[in-house]
C-alpha cells in the first residue's frame, strides 16, 4: 500500500505488481525492464575488447555507495570480477533514463532492470560463444569473462574478444538472472570503487570542474522568503576590474573569473525588495499546522473508533511536534555550465539528472536533446540535491555570458534556499483495556504525509490521516509551510516513527509493560518481531518499567520495504538537560543483502546523522528570514557526540533486496526519547530534543 | 593591490601574484587548480578547506594568502609520495572511511598531523583533534577507527 503510494508519486505506476511478484517467487525471476528504461541491455553494458564491462547507468554516487553495488549486481550476473566493471554514471548523453536517484530505490528498483540487462547480455555472450567454439551454449560455463567448455577449458574465449568492443545486435525475450543460491559475489563485503579517487583529493566534484574562461557568478538573493526583487543598482559592482553584471528576468548575477572576487562585488549590489514577507516563526509554525490536523485527509479507517474508545479503561492523546530540519550536506549547490555548438552542457550534482535536463531545456526554451546534465561525484544530498536550481542559473547565465559559468551557492544560501525537511505535528489519540492492549489508534498527521505511520501493530480500531504528501517527496513550495520543503532522508518517516513509537512508549508505562513486551504483544508480522529481538539480543535488553533510570530505549520502523529496530542508551545530565548517547543498536532486514559492508556504513551514518535531528537540528526562523546560517548555530554531529554503533544485518535473502540508504535514520528520534524517557522520566515531544527541552519535560520535584 | 607572494606548496617552491588577502583557498583551488581542498561553509565551521600550514592545520578558506607566505602548505595532492599513499589516506581506503567524500580532504590531513606529532594518540585526542571537521554522511566511527589503525602503521614504522 505504502509502496504503491509512493510509486503513484514518482510517476512509476505499474511496477508494483512486477516486483511483488518478484519478491515472492522463488527462484526469483526479474521483471523485464519497466518503462521509461530503455529494453536494450547495449544502453547498460559495453564490453570493450580489454575484457573491461563498461556499466552505464542514470542514477548518481551521492555517499550511498550505489556505484559499487550495482558494479556488484553487473559483475554476479556477468561472471566477471568486480574490479574490472567501470561504472559510468548520472550523463545524461552517456546513461540511459533514469526517473532520480532517492527514496532507497537504486537496488530495490533499478537492481533488477540492471541484473535483466545483464543476464540478458550474459545469455547473448554464450550463444556468441557456443558458436565460436562449435558447441551449444549449455555446455558453457563462464569464469571472469572467460567462457569455456564445461570438462574441457582449453576450449574457451573471452567475452572481449567475442565482443570486439562492438555493440551486441542480438537479443533474447527473456533470459533468465540467476538464482541467489548462485551468487558469489552479491552477499559478501565489496570495497568502495570510488575510494582511491576520493582519498587522494582526485575525485572531481562539481565545483572542480574546470573550464578555461569560466565566470563565477553570484547571484543576488532577497533577504527573506516572501520577498522578491525590485530593483538592483549594480554600479558600485561594475567598477570593479574584471566584474560583469548579467540580467535574466529576476536573476541579477555578478560574476568575475575569481569566485571570492565576485562574492565581494556582489556586496557591492543596492538591491531592493518588495513583497510581505511571510509572518511565521518557528513557534508559530506549530498551532498553524495543528490548526490544519482538523482538515486532514483520512486514508485508513478501520473498526469503530468511538466503540473502542468508550471501551477503552485508559486513554491518551498528545501531540508530537518535529521541527524544520536542513539537508546540509557539506558539499554546497554546484554547477559549471556551458554553451557550445547549439548545446547547454551542465555539470551539476543532482540526484536526477534527467530531470533537471528537461527543468534546464524548459527554463532555456531549448529542445530537450541540445540539453546535456553530466553528474560528477556528489558530495552529499540526502533529498535536498532532488532538484537542480542552480543548474538552471548557471544554464541561463552561461547563455547570455558568452563563456562558461559556474554557481556555488555559499552557505548562507544553502541555509536560505534549502528545500527543508518540513515541520508536522502528529496528533495522537489512543487507549488500552484493562489487560493492557491498545484499542484504538486515532492519528492524524499535519505539515507532511502520514507515510510510514503503521507498523502492523494491531489496533481493533484505527484511523490515518494527513494533511497530505505536498512538501516531503516533491519539493513543494505551496501548501502549509513558509517556504519550500521537501524529501530529506526517509520522507515523512522520521516524523511518523518518532510519533508513534514515542507514544508507544508512553502507553507502555501506563500499562505498567516492558517497552519491549508491549510491542510483541501487539505484532504478529514475524519481520518486524524478528528486527526487535535481534536488536534486543545485540544490546542485551533487560524487560523492566521506564522509567527505571537505566536510560535505554526501544523503537522499530519501517521504510520502502526494509524494517529496523534500534536500541539505544543515554545519560542525561539531570541539572543541564543535555544528553549524551552512550550506545546504538540498530538491526535491519532489508531483503537480500547486496554488499554488507556497504550496508553497515549507511546504518552507521543514518545513526550518526540522525543524532541530529533527534537532539539539535532546528531550523530558526523569523519574518520569512532563515535565522540559521551556518553551522555555528545550525548544530550537525560531531566526533564528540559519536556512541557506539553496533549494526545486525537480519539475514533474509528471499526476499528481493529492498531499500538501504533511507531506512536506518527513521527509528533516532523515538529511539533516543524513549532512551531519555526511561533515564530521567522526562517525556519529550518535540523534536529536536534540545538539553532546553528535556529539563523542561522533567518531573517536578 | 596585486603582489608577488611566495611559499611551499607541497614540496616545492610556488610563487602567485595576486591580492595577498585574498583567502588560502581561492588561490589554491582556481590559481593553482589543485582542487582537492574544498570548501564547505566559508566561514571555518567545517573544516572541509583544511590543509596543513608548517604542519599545522588550517582553514584555508579563513587563512589569508599572506599568512603563509614564506611557510610550507600541504593540500591533499601532496600527501601521498611516488604514488604511495599516505598511512592515513591507505587506512581510510581500508576502512571505507568515507560516504560521498568531500570532507574526506580535511579529515585525512588534520588526522595526518595528529600522528605525525603523535602516532599513538589516544581515542579522545583523536576526537579533539577531528572535532572541528564535519562529516554530514556520518562516518565517523570509520573515520575513527582509519586514524587509529592509520597510528599503528605510522607508530610502528618509528
Amino acid at each position: 500500500m505504502r509502496r504503491r503510494d509512493f510509486l503513484k508519486a514518482t510517476g512509476a505506476t505499474g511496477l508494483f505488481i512486477l516486483f511483488r511478484t518478484a519478491a515472492e517467487a522463488a527462484p526469483q525471476l526479474v521483471p523485464s525492464r519497466p518503462a521509461g528504461y530503455p529494453m536494450d541491455f547495449n544502453a547498460y553494458l559495453r564490453i570493450g575488447a580489454d575484457g573491461r564491462v563498461g556499466c552505464s547507468v542514470g542514477k548518481v554516487e551521492m555517499g550511498q555507495g550505489n556505484m559499487t553495488s550495482l558494479a556488484m549486481l553487473a559483475a554476479e550476473e556477468l561472471d566477471v570480477p568486480l574490479e574490472r566493471v567501470d561504472m559510468l554514471m548520472g550523463d545524461t548523453d552517456l546513461c540511459p533514463w533514469d526517473g532520480g536517484t532517492g527514496g532507497s530505490l537504486s537496488i530495490w528498483q533499478f537492481g533488477p532492470v540492471l541484473r535483466s540487462a545483464a543476464a540478458e547480455a550474459r545469455a547473448v555472450l554464450l550463444l556468441m560463444a557456443g558458436e565460436r567454439l562449435q558447441v551449444p551454449a549449455d555446455r558453457l560455463e563462464v569464469a571472469a569473462g572467460v567462457v569455456s567448455v564445461k570438462g574441457d577449458p582449453a576450449r574457451q574465449v573471452a567475452y572481449g574478444e567475442l565482443v570486439q568492443g562492438r555493440r551486441i545486435e542480438r537479443h533474447l525475450a527473456e533470459a533468465k538472472p540467476k538464482p541467489v543460491s548462485a551468487y558469489a559475489l552479491v552477499g559478501r563485503s565489496a570495497p568502495r570503487k570510488d575510494a582511491l579517487e576520493k582519498v587522494t583529493g582526485a575525485a572531481r566534484f562539481s565545483s572542480d570542474q574546470q573550464l578555461p574562461g569560466t565566470l563565477h557568478a553570484c547571484i543576488v538573493r532577497p533577504p527573506a522568503h516572501g520577498a522578491r526583487l525590485k530593483s538592483a543598482d549594480t554600479s558600485a559592482a561594475e567598477r570593479l576590474p574584471g566584474v560583469r553584471v548579467l540580467r535574466d528576468g529576476d536573476l541579477v548575477a555578478v560574476l568575475h573569473a575569481a569566485p571570492d572576487q565576485a562574492r565581494k562585488a556582489l556586496e557591492l549590489v543596492k538591491a531592493s525588495f518588495e513583497g510581505t514577507p511571510q509572518a511565521l516563526d518557528d513557534r508559530s509554525i506549530y498551532p498553524h499546522l495543528a490548526g490544519l490536523a482538523g482538515g486532514a485527509k483520512v486514508g485508513v479507517q478501520e473498526g469503530d473508533l468511538k466503540a473502542a474508545e468508550a471501551r477503552s479503561a485508559i486513554r491518551a492523546e498528545a501531540d508530537y511536534l518535529n521541527a524544520y530540519v536542513a539537508h546540509a550536506a557539506i558539499e554546497p549547490h554546484a554547477a559549471v555550465a556551458q554553451w557550445k555548438d547549439g548545446r547547454m552542457t551542465v555539470w551539476a550534482g543532482v540526484q536526477a539528472p534527467f530531470r533537471v535536463k528537461a527543468q534546464v531545456a524548459e527554463a532555456l526554451g531549448l529542445a530537450a536533446h541540445q540539453v546535456r546534465i553530466i553528474t560528477p561525484p556528489i558530495g552529499g544530498a540526502f533529498g535536498g540535491k532532488a532538484a537542480g536550481p542552480q543548474a538552471v542559473e548557471a544554464a541561463r547565465l552561461a547563455l547570455k555570458a558568452g563563456a562558461p559559468v559556474q554557481v556555488v551557492w555559499d552557505r548562507r544560501e544553502e541555509f536560505f534556499l534549502d528545500t527543508f525537511r518540513p515541520a508536522a505535528v502528529v496528533k495522537l489519540r489512543s487507549g488500552l483495556d484493562p489487560a493492557g492492549r491498545i484499542t484504538f489508534w486515532d492519528c492524524q498527521v499535519a505539515g507532511t504525509s502520514d507515510r510510514e505511520a503503521e507498523i502492523g501493530y494491531e489496533f481493533p480500531a484505527k484511523r490515518f490521516a494527513s494533511t497530505g504528501d505536498a512538501g516531503d517527496i516533491g519539493t513543494s513550495s505551496g501548501g502549509p509551510h513558509p517556504f519550500p520543503t521537501g524529501a530529506w532522508r526517509a520522507p515523512a518517516a522520521n516524523t511518523n516513527v518518532f510519533a508513534r513509537e514515542s507514544h508507544m512508549d508512553l502507553l507502555a508505562a501506563k500499562a505498567k509493560a516492558d517497552p519491549l513486551a508491549f510491542r510483541l504483544r501487539h505484532l504478529t508480522d514475524p519481520r518486524v518481531i524478528r528486527v526487535l529481538q535481534a536488536a534486543a539480543r545485540q544490546f542485551g535488553w533487560v524487560a523492566g518499567d521506564a522509567p527505571s533510570g537505566r536510560g535505554v530505549g526501544v523503537a522499530c520502523g519501517s521504510w520502502r520495504g526494509t524494517l529496523c529496530a534500534a536500541m539505544a542508551e543515554v545519560a542525561v545530565d539531570r541539572a543541564t538537560g543535555q544528553v549524551r548517547v552512550k550506545r546504538v543498536v540498530l538491526a535491519q532486514d532489508m531483503g537480500l543483502v547486496i554488499n554488507p559492508d556497504g550496508a553497515r556504513q549507511q546504518m552507521e551514518g543514518a545513526v550518526t546523522m540522525g543524532l541530529g535531528y533527534a537532539l539539535s537540528e532546528g531550523l530558526r526562523f523569523k519574518d520569512g528570514r532563515i535565522l540559521d546560517e551556518n553551522f555555528d548555530t545550525y548544530r550537525i554531529p560531531r566526533f564528540s557526540w559519536l556512541p557506539a554503533i553496533e549494526t545486525v544485518l537480519v539475514a533474509n535473502p528471499e526476499l528481493q533486496a529492498q531499500g538501504g540508504g533511507e531506512p536506518p535514520i527513521v527509528c533516532m528520534g523515538a529511539v533516543l526519547a524513549n532512551a531519555i524517557f526511561d533515564a530521567v522520566g522526562a517525556r519529550v515531544f518535540e523534536l529536536p530534543m534540545t538539553p532546553e527541552r528535556v529539563l523542561a519535560a522533567m518531573p517536578k520535584g | 593591490m596585486a603582489q608577488t607572494t611566495s611559499f611551499n606548496l607541497n614540496g616545492k617552491p610556488v610563487r602567485v601574484t595576486t591580492d595577498p588577502d585574498r583567502m588560502l583557498v581561492w588561490v589554491l583551488r582556481y590559481d593553482l587548480g589543485l582542487t582537492g581542498t574544498k570548501l564547505g561553509c566559508g566561514a571555518g565551521q567545517c573544516g572541509a578547506c583544511t590543509v596543513l600550514v608548517d604542519g599545522e592545520p588550517a582553514f584555508s578558506c579563513s587563512t589569508a594568502l599572506a599568512d603563509v607566505a614564506g611557510k610550507r602548505v600541504l593540500t591533499i595532492e601532496g600527501l601521498a609520495q611516488d604514488g604511495v599513499l599516505d598511512p592515513v589516506q591507505a587506512a581510510f581506503q581500508e576502512h571505507n572511511a568515507f560516504q560521498c567524500g568531500y570532507c574526506t580532504p580535511g579529515m585525512i590531513l588534520t588526522a595526518h598531523a595528529l600522528l605525525k606529532k603523535k602516532p599513538h594518540a589516544s581515542r579522545a585526542e583523536i576526537l579533539e583533534a577531528l572535532e572541528g571537521n564535519l562529516c554530514r554522511c556520518g562516518a565517523h566511527v570509520r573515520i575513527l577507527a582509519a586514524v587509529e589503525a592509520a597510528g599503528q602503521a605510522m607508530g610502528g614504522a618509528r
